[in-house]
């Protein structure tokens, strides 16, 4: 296997391999987009191609308060978050990457520790703390928990992208005459971007996917992001089925994680692997 | 990759270098500043990480020895232990802990398996590469309640083609099935996530390394075993660790799937339902200690595992 074999019959073997792991990859995905589009009639027939096609569902959730309140909770908590996470992981992770100073290896045990944290055991106090100083069931209750826990992530695959910058152009911009300033703005900061870019989808991600605190430190609508929301969706009428609305609004959310694997494979992947590797 | 891992061996000599030659300049002006910057680049990260973990989790002791029921908030009094003497000789804990402790060891025993399989494909395939990655991101980007959904509609009967293709009755009624579904949604969610942390240690495998043992007579086994398997422990001992506590914490799937009925709760389910629905603050926050001291412990033989390449043991050749 260390020689690579480009034979047709190497090349057939892969594309059955590849085949199989894009079709068990996609199938749930796959079947919940097909109930989606599902007419009333039709969604408890079975099949996994649906019958008769339909985006009433689509119409219907986005005709509700419920959903639409939701999604944009949704993607208010997950911005604010993923930005202040980012911010602060990127401070922190600049000084991980490029200064020596002593409790270095204390703040990388802190993240760590915090990555492997059990999410629900802060799910008791906080829903006291968070009653009791009136953050329960707003957006900063959640975003709250959302920077912690997005903030070992951030600083993990930014110190990683940190270490891999040549530096040393800083130094040569500034001896041919650059500022501080230029020299970060010209030269520093187009080589970090992707870094940076690729650290806040993933905190993006881990945002837009939380649903024990979603469903733990909300009550009503307010602040209720789309996966908690979700678990409470009841058909138009209560003899109604909600399994169409419910996969609609699935679908929906699914829409922003596919985009950015799409456009971003390769950089989500880098992000994961080599921060991992590096610790 | 490549240029990567010449990064990695590099880094501990050029740091301890720097690191001596700043020693002898006996803390100037400038590493005073350096200091004093990495000390303000870090705080804010450190004081958040801190106030929402840290502090939640002493006052989360504090109330694990009260009996603090919020529908009975007259009653509220210090108890010492005795919430732990309820949850410990109590038999939903213990068919909870478990049922988490199952679901644990076989997810993270088949993504194994599995992540390596993929992480081989990811790695190696020779057509379609991108594609591949990308499909196998679908599964670790989605959320996981959607795809507990997905997974919840496949197999209710009539509305499920899995449920039509394979049952005539109702496997979410019933344990043993529940159960298994549970981990095959959770299987499906992680095995890519596991395959990635997987893939960064087989991009440290040295290519010349296959071929020697390839040119010695090595079979495709035993140059697994012998050599890919020695170089990639650290890579699955971290990918082994961060699903094992992972897995540990499994709630959605198990939410939505079943909500924990026919005996299929986890602890995080229990701690959950203790609190939120029963809205019983002392005990809820006994379940998370407890929680809490099982991760801590899980983690701690993890770490002794690790040995020194422990990760946040904090000594600066691994970073």
């Amino acid at each position: 296997m260390a020689v690579i074999d480009q034979s047709a019959g190497a090349r057939w073997r892969w594309s059955v391999l590849d085949l199989v792991v894009i079709v068990f990859a996609l199938i749930p995905v796959l079947w919940i987009a097909s109930l989606s589009f599902k007419t009333p009639a039709t969604i408890t027939d079975g099949n996994f191609i649906p019958r008769e096609w339909t985006l009433e569902n689509y119409r219907n959730i986005f005709n509700t308060d419920q959903f639409v309140r939701a999604l944009i909770n949704s993607i208010g908590i997950g911005l604010i978050s993923t930005l202040v996470a980012v911010v602060l992981g990127t401070m922190a992770a600049y000084a991980i990457a490029r200064l020596d100073f002593p409790g270095k290896g204390l703040l990388i045990g802190i993240s760590l520790l915090i990555a492997m944290f059990p999410q629900v055991s802060l799910v008791s106090p906080l829903f006291e703390i968070e009653r009791s100083i009136g953050l329960f069931d707003t957006w900063p209750g959640l975003i709250l928990p959302y920077i912690t826990f997005g903030l070992p992530l951030a600083i993990y695959t930014l110190s990683a992208f940190f270490r891999q910058i040549p530096w040393d152009l800083e130094k040569a911009a500034k001896m041919d005459g650059a500022t501080q300033g230029q020299a970060f703005r010209r030269v520093i900061a187009p080589l970090a971007a992707p870094g940076v870019v690729t650290t806040a989808i993933l905190v993006f991600i881990f945002c837009w996917n939380d649903f024990l605190f979603a469903i733990s430190l909300t009550s009503t609508e307010r602040s209720r992001t789309v996966p908690a929301a979700l678990s409470f969706f009841q058909g138009a009428s209560q003899f109604e089925d909600p399994t169409g609305a419910i996969s609609a609004a699935a679908v929906i959310i699914t829409i922003p994680i596919i985009l950015f694997v799409l456009f971003f494979q390769r950089r989500i992947v880098s992000g994961l692997t080599s921060g991992a590797v590096k610790g | 990759m490549t240029t990567q891992i010449g990064q990695t061996a590099e880094k501990p000599t050029t740091h301890r270098v720097r690191a001596e030659k700043k020693a002898k300049v006996h803390l100037s002006e400038g590493k005073k500043a350096e200091r004093k910057l990495g000390w303000m680049l870090c705080a804010p990260a450190a004081i958040v990480m801190l106030a929402v973990t840290a502090y939640p989790i002493i006052y989360s002791v504090w109330l694990s020895f009260q009996r603090f029921d919020l529908k009975f908030p007259d009653q509220r009094e210090f108890i010492g232990l005795g919430n732990y003497v309820t949850v410990l000789s109590n038999q939903y804990w213990w068919t909870a802990f478990g049922i988490t402790a199952l679901i644990t060891v076989v997810t993270v025993a088949v993504e194994l398996v599995l992540g390596m399989a993929l992480a081989w494909i990811m790695f190696r395939t020779l057509i379609a590469r991108g594609l591949v990655r990308t499909a196998a991101l679908i599964p670790y980007g989605i959320v996981t309640v959607v795809a507990a959904f997905s997974w919840k509609y496949a197999w209710t009967p009539g509305t499920g083609y899995l449920a039509k293709l394979f049952t005539d009755g109702a496997p979410l009624t019933e344990r043993a099935s529940s159960l298994a579904i549970i981990m095959l949604a959770e299987i499906w969610k992680t095995t890519p996530f596991m395959a990635l942390l997987l893939m960064a240690g087989l991009a440290l495998v040295p290519e010349d390394l296959l071929k020697a043992a390839s040119m010695d007579g090595a079979s495709g086994w035993q140059r697994f075993t012998k050599v890919m398997l020695p170089v990639m422990k650290p890579a699955i001992l971290v990918a082994l660790l961060f699903r094992t506590l992972d897995a540990f914490r499994v709630f959605d799937n198990i939410y939505v799937l079943t909500a924990g009925s026919n005996n299929t709760s986890s602890v995080s389910m229990l701690a959950y339902n203790n609190l939120i629905r029963g809205l019983n603050l002392g005990i809820g926050s006994t379940m998370s200690v407890l929680i809490f001291i099982a991760v801590a412990i899980i983690a701690f033989v993890f770490v002794k595992l690790f040995g020194t390449a422990a990760p946040g043991s904090s000594d600066e050749g691994r970073r």
